[in-house]
């Protein structure tokens, strides 16, 4: 998804999409248009990557940013009403009555949180609040953000618009949420990094497990939010658990992209140091105090990621996690990963007990989860049969096509007609 | 989520709109172009296609050889697809919220087609650049 960047050193590039919210930041709070601002910019960074390599990166790179941007927008600005114009050139003046160069180097403050915010009030729908945070925040082009979702650019182009269109009528100011509603909001914009996350890891459909520019975008981000928020326990939990997950990136696909499960996969891949990241993180916010969802998750891919073979696991820990997590959310898949947990500690049948309990949940009827669990576990317990007949009904409802031909092949195996078993 | 909106309409010797009323011919292709409209404006539409009647329609299998072989048209089947949609929606409902304003289309007279749609997930995309 880099093509536009294609030219630029990795150094540079990365220090393009560090400074790409800061410098929308200063031109927010420049020309206070926040949708224009973030077109500018977007053109400013284009510019760069068509002008660094060939002119050399300037002294002041965010000074240069600002300019352009400044510019750029006063371009746009002027084509608008007379009340937008006599603004904008007041702007201009202040713009061009400073040098460039001597645009302050660092931020008087850092935007970048308040942008994440804002890119993510739970106004915007959740498809347009992941388009923008990984246009304004993330500085990716429209085409990249469409090349990584495989929709069209101007499907992408769109969400961004109606995202703008929506914080302009929300009248979402450009500023820090409240005390009172940061909780609301800190919530939101954690679940947008998850989402962006998620469907770099397990692409919700597509050939490929993963694709890893997005999770490591996504990482990206919650460093940023980690580091201008070192102290909140959930931003720790899910930046641990996006490092404990994604550490398993290499392994959980094989060559022809088909599916690995945690008990096959060859741990060696596993990436250490990202590992021992996730797993300091995590001891350094147990005595934070208050313990949240993304924590509990993060644990739990801190006990797999620690066992050095899949039968050393330390599924008591497991269970035990998943009872609190259980009292904590609703979430169907929690309980069925707790009853899976069960199993592993008391045996199948009371996994398949648990499993029993959930058959009435409605979100749960049509979910192919709830069938692969169920097969694996009466494989578990030696009943081939029944298991061969949930791995394939498993395999007619999932959406992914890896996880089916997994789910199919499981199927095959158990019921012999591979000639194996 | 990805969503196929399959359009079911066609017969052999079907000229689809062929013998409507002009005013109802056009009510009719307005319809599609304000729908197709709205779901690019939401930044859910993928991408639509209509497809050439079914008298364009060639049966294609291979022959011992590999070389193709060619059949005409097949009156023996009751349906052809007329075009498709592909959305990309946050919940299945949408798609089907979708799918029903396909299905109403207004026909001769104005009134509602009510065409069967079939709505499918789409399990994987793939563009050419990602496999060069």
């Amino acid at each position: 998804m880099t093509n536009e960047l294609l030219n630029l050193d990795p150094r540079s590039e990365h220090m393009l999409r560090e400074l790409a919210p800061q410098v929308l930041g200063a031109v927010i709070r420049r020309f206070q248009d926040f949708a224009t601002a973030e077109d500018a910019v977007q053109e400013a960074l284009m510019a760069a990557v068509v002008q660094w390599p060939r002119e050399g990166v300037p002294d002041n790179p965010r000074g240069w940013l600002i300019h352009v941007a400044s510019r750029r927008m006063t371009d746009h600005v002027r084509t608008e009403m007379a009340r937008r114009r006599r603004e904008s050139e007041l702007a201009l003046e202040a713009v061009t009555a400073t040098e460039w160069t001597a645009i302050e180097t660092a931020p008087e403050e850092d935007d970048t949180l308040v942008l994440l915010f804002m890119c993510c009030h739970p106004a915007l729908t959740l498809a347009s609040a992941i388009a923008l945070t990984l246009r304004a925040v993330g500085g990716l082009t429209t085409a990249e953000i469409a090349h990584a979702f495989l929709v069209p650019e101007a499907t992408i182009a769109q969400r961004i618009s109606r995202a703008k269109q929506s914080i302009k009528e929300s009248g979402i100011p450009f500023q820090l949420p409240t005390s009172e509603e940061r909780a609301q909001r800190l919530r939101a914009l954690l679940h947008v990094l998850y989402l962006i996350f998620n469907e770099g890891y397990t692409s919700s459909a597509g050939p490929h497990l993963q694709r890893g520019d997005l999770s490591r975008e996504a990482m990206r981000l919650t460093r940023i939010v980690h580091a201008l928020q070192p102290d909140d326990a959930e931003v720790i939990g899910l930046l641990a658990l996006i490092l404990l997950t994604d550490a398993r990136r290499l392994a959980r696909a094989g060559t022809e992209g088909e599916l690995i499960t945690l008990a096959q996969q060859d741990r060696a891949l596993w990436d250490r140091q990202q590992i021992a990241e996730g797993v300091a993180l995590l001891s350094a916010a147990l005595p934070k105090g208050s313990i949240g969802p993304y924590q509990l998750q993060a644990a739990i891919a801190a006990v797999h990621d620690e066992a050095a073979r899949a039968e050393n696991t330390d599924w008591p820990q497991i269970l035990a996690l998943y009872e609190l997590l259980k009292r904590m959310s609703d979430n169907p898949m929690v309980m069925l990963n707790h009853a899976i947990a069960a199993a592993m500690v008391h045996g199948p049948s009371k996994g398949l007990e648990l499993l029993r309990a959930l058959d009435s949940d409605a979100r749960l009827s049509n979910h192919h989860r709830l069938d692969a669990v169920r097969a694996h576990l009466l494989e578990m317990a030696g009943d081939c049969d029944g298991a061969v007949k949930h791995y394939r009904t498993a395999a007619s409802k999932t959406l992914s096509l890896p996880e089916r031909n997994y789910l199919l092949m499981q199927g095959a195996r158990l019921s012999g007609v591979d000639g194996q078993e | 989520m990805k969503y196929i909106l399959l359009m079911n309409t066609m017969k052999v010797g079907d000229d689809g709109m062929g013998k409507w009323p002009k005013k109802d011919q056009q009510a009719h292709i307005a319809y599609w172009n304000t729908l197709n409209k709205e779901l690019a404006e939401s930044g859910e539409l993928v991408v639509v296609e209509g497809l050439a009647f079914p008298d364009q329609a060639k049966l294609v299998r291979a022959r011992k050889d590999g070389t193709p072989a060619t059949d005409g048209v097949f009156p023996e089947s009751k349906e052809f697809l007329a075009g498709y949609w592909i959305v990309d929606v946050e919940t299945p409902d949408r798609a089907y919220v979708i799918a029903a304003r396909a299905s109403a289309a207004p026909g001769p007279g104005g009134a509602p087609l009510n065409m069967p749609i079939e709505v499918r997930p789409v399990m994987m995309s793939m563009r050419p650049d990602e496999l060069l």
